[in-house]
């Protein structure tokens, strides 16, 4: 299963970042391995509108299971919801690796 | 002839200045009055009885779930992400379609076809022989003032004179409104907020290529700073009109100020008469 995560830079070290669909990064882990499999820079990070369900369907066409953020904006949720992809609030988590290590702690809330 | 009124800040007296101005001009020539404020239509407050004419529509798409093989090509091709491929559906959100109809292009089987989805009416009443009342009204909820505007526009639309009720700003809806008229009164108030937004719309005019004129409403004397800026940018003013209990008191009854004071009217007379000079002499 494949676990998203926004992220201000590329690698699990790289601080966890709080909005879904402006996010610098992707932070893609295998949770079988828990190894990190891809990292993506959002390319729709700066546009001007509609964001949230571009990168939906991104993540959807990268086999993404699970997101794990800070918070998602409306229609980002919509996409989230109709994609039948679990969304979690990172809450306290600092970095891409903490956020990671809560989600499969299992302590996390779900927002979508 | 378009004679544009328009302000920048809301609550300056857009639309009292547009009806007044109308109802002068139709006392001795045929004119048509355009509601131009989509989101906040008011002119009808003034004439009642308007009647709907029929609805304004976006074209958006509509997705054949029999030829599509959720390729994501139109998802793809969306700038604005209205339309998404996720998993085993499409995604369609309306208000974020900009009706560009490119999905449809994009769409490598024809899966795509577009259908019109309704985002507000037009409504049209005549209150006399030689006044026509043309309102856009944009439904709760939709952005899509623009097109509102632009359908209220081409409902109007006519070799003779019309006045346009703009809406407050200085961004896309108000550019629809300006887009083609022969001048734009500017009214404003002397508050720093009514001249902070009268330069905005001012700028906006330069920027279109339209002549403007001012006009002061609720003047409390102290216009210096306006007068000030329109002496700078060669602006005139045209008209001043005082902060005035008896004034205000015919406006909140949904009175027309100049069908009850004949020095009025003659002040709005000249009103008109000053924009088509500014306009170019052309009526």
């Amino acid at each position: 299963m494949k676990v998203c995560i926004t992220s201000k830079g590329d690698s699990p070290e790289s601080a966890a970042e709080n909005r879904f669909g402006r996010t610098p990064f992707f932070v893609i882990f295998d949770d079988e391995t828990g190894e990190v499999v891809e990292a993506i820079n959002n390319a729709s990070a700066n546009d001007a509108s509609g964001v949230g369900p571009k990168v939906v369907q991104m993540l959807v066409s990268k086999g993404v299971n699970v997101v794990v953020t800070g918070q998602v904006g409306g229609n980002a949720n919509k996409g989230l919801e109709i994609a039948g992809i679990p969304t979690y609030a990172f809450g306290d988590a600092k970095t891409v690796a903490d956020a990671y290590a809560a989600y499969k702690a299992g302590t996390l809330n779900r927002i979508v | 002839m378009n004679i544009v009124v328009a302000s920048g800040k809301g609550g300056t007296g857009k639309t009292m200045v547009s009806v007044n101005l109308a109802w002068t001009i139709a006392q001795s020539q045929k004119i048509t009055l355009i509601d131009c404020d989509a989101e906040e239509p008011n002119v009808h407050l003034f004439y009642p009885g308007d009647e709907n004419v029929g609805p304004v529509t976006m074209d958006v798409p509509e997705v054949d779930s029999e030829k599509c093989t959720l390729c994501g090509a139109c998802g793809e091709f969306c700038r604005y992400g209205a339309i998404s491929v996720l998993t085993d559906t499409v995604m369609f959100q309306p208000h974020l379609c900009h009706s560009c109809g490119g999905c449809m292009l994009a769409c490598p089987v024809d899966a795509i076809t577009e259908v019109p989805r309704r985002i507000g009416m037009i409504t049209k009443s005549e209150p006399s022989p030689t006044l026509t009342v043309i309102s856009g009204i944009l439904d709760e909820g939709e952005i899509a003032a623009p097109a509102v505007i632009k359908a209220a526009k081409e409902e109007g639309e006519w070799e003779g004179v019309s006045v346009l009720d703009g809406p407050p700003g200085s961004a896309c809806p108000v550019i629809e409104t300006m887009e083609g008229a022969d001048v734009c009164i500017l009214v404003t108030e002397s508050t720093p907020s009514g001249l902070a937004d009268l330069k905005r719309a001012a700028r906006l005019a330069e920027a279109l290529g339209v002549h403007t004129g001012v006009v002061i409403n609720r003047s409390d004397g102290e216009d210096a700073p306006t007068l000030e800026f329109c002496a700078e940018e060669g602006i005139p003013v045209l008209l001043t009109i005082p902060f005035d209990r008896e004034i205000a008191a015919i406006q909140n009854r949904g009175g027309i100020l100049c069908s009850e004071k004949e020095e009025w009217k003659e002040a709005f007379m000249q009103l008109y008469e000053d924009a088509l000079s500014i306009a170019g002499g052309t009526a």
